[in-house]
């Protein structure tokens, strides 16, 4: 059962609007039984990327398969719509209806509604049964938005920017219930912008950045292999005696250099050591000086 | 149990949850036979994925501190064997070793991790002496 075949899988996926070119030439490959987060500024092609992915919008180029079936063949897209659950970024949802009701209604689609899964989350989330969707606060209407996903035992989960809305408990029972749900078996894909949420429950990473795929990663190989070199030297070197392969950027202040590597940190104390640094000091980097650093390069 | 992960570290979260499970196995905390809790349970307690938890217990199980029982959870064996003087500094050298590059990962410089183990080992010395 435990099959390593992508459960995502696009090929120079692009979208473009005119000119503009929204999505660009993305390949992605998101790993089944796993958690991966889709992280990128607002505006990157998160939205964009994820509508392709359900074929609510059609591609400008390039392919994609989702649990196997074509996300342009409309015919293979409406069948790959049951086996996954989404929460859509503006969480649009039937106002009219109350709560209650749309419970009721959305139950009644899926063989694989999990009445405990709703009473559990009905309680933690505190919704009002009987208050209409209309009347409901954002963070309220992200929580019945949820609550309608996380009750369904789908192949797939995508969220796009789950939060939204949220306050910081609300924040924390969405995190524990996606755990869970991948607990299970569940593959999730989740597009942020909120790095704190994306370092603590992602397996991988796919950043992208005005429309293209900068990174794609194993968090905890990006943990592992990321890091920040301070160098002092009494004479300073040419830059480019430094750059060797993973290194992403180099700054020059004064007497000192910080070179920021996605690999080889080893092989850069060792040059740096050749070149007679006087001071060598390595630092571990968060996702957030990752993120940062990746934008500001390409 | 209490864990503790810190997602912003360099260092992947199995091989902290790794590490506080060895320690809390060295330290008496958890002993021989104890049961850990579930992939599920202590994801969801932790707030990581589960695979975190997967990847951490299968290692465990590979060093030989977990065994993993069908449908039943991971329990901890810790052997009261009799170990060879060489086993006792191979395994001293490993910690030193993971503390030392724990040490290294927080920023410590080599001269200054140097110091700190000279003046411990001298204050070890000095409560043994009285």
């Amino acid at each position: 059962m435990m099959t390593d075949i992508p459960v995502i899988q696009t090929t120079y996926l692009s979208k473009s609007y005119g000119s503009v070119e929204a999505v660009r030439g993305v390949n992605l490959s998101v790993r089944p039984h796993q958690i991966t987060a889709f992280l990128g500024l607002n505006g990157a092609g998160k939205s964009t990327t994820i509508k392709m992915l359900l074929g609510m919008i059609e591609p400008s180029s390039g392919e994609g398969k989702v649990l196997g079936k074509r996300i342009a063949d409309p015919a293979e897209s409406v069948e790959l719509r049951r086996k996954i659950a989404y929460v859509s970024e503006n969480k649009r949802l039937y106002d009219y209806m109350t709560v209650e009701q749309i419970i009721r209604f959305t139950r009644s689609f899926y063989t694989d509604w999990r009445p405990d899964v709703e009473q559990q989350l009905l309680r933690s989330y505190e919704l009002p049964l009987k208050r209409s969707i209309k009347s409901l606060s954002k963070g309220m209407r992200t929580k019945v938005a949820l609550l309608l996903a996380l009750a369904r035992r789908p192949e797939l989960l995508i969220l796009d920017e789950p939060s939204e809305g949220l306050d910081p408990i609300g924040i924390e029972q969405m995190l524990e219930s996606l755990v869970a749900q991948c607990g299970e078996g569940t593959t999730v894909f989740f597009s942020s912008h909120q790095i704190p949420e994306v370092e603590r429950i992602a397996d991988n990473v796919c950043m992208i950045h005005r429309g293209r795929l900068v990174i794609d990663a194993s968090l905890d190989d990006m943990r592992q292999s990321y890091r920040q070199i301070d160098l002092t030297f009494s004479s300073l070197p040419e830059e480019k005696e430094l750059r060797l392969a993973g290194v992403e950027s180099i700054r020059t202040s004064g007497r000192q250099m910080r070179v920021f590597v996605s690999r080889n940190a080893e092989v850069v104390v060792e040059r740096a050591r050749d070149l007679h640094a006087s001071s060598v000091e390595v630092a571990s980097v968060g996702l957030r000086e990752i993120f940062l650093e990746t934008v500001k390069e390409s | 149990m209490f864990f503790k992960l810190t997602p912003t570290t360099g260092q992947p979260l199995y091989l902290q949850l790794m590490q506080q499970i060895r320690h809390a196995a060295e330290s008496g905390a958890l002993q021989d036979g104890d049961q850990l809790p579930g992939i599920r349970t202590l994801a969801e307690e932790l707030v990581v994925s589960p695979n975190t938890v997967v990847k951490a217990y299968s290692e465990l199980e590979h060093e030989g501190l977990l065994e993993l029982r069908q449908g039943s959870g991971a329990f901890v064996t810790v052997k009261r064997r009799a170990r060879s003087r060489t086993d006792d500094v191979h395994e001293a050298r490993r910690r030193v070793g993971e503390l030392i590059h724990a040490l290294r990962e927080e920023g410590l410089r080599e001269d200054e991790i140097r110091r700190v183990f000279e003046a411990e080992l001298l204050h070890a010395t000095e409560v043994v002496r009285r």
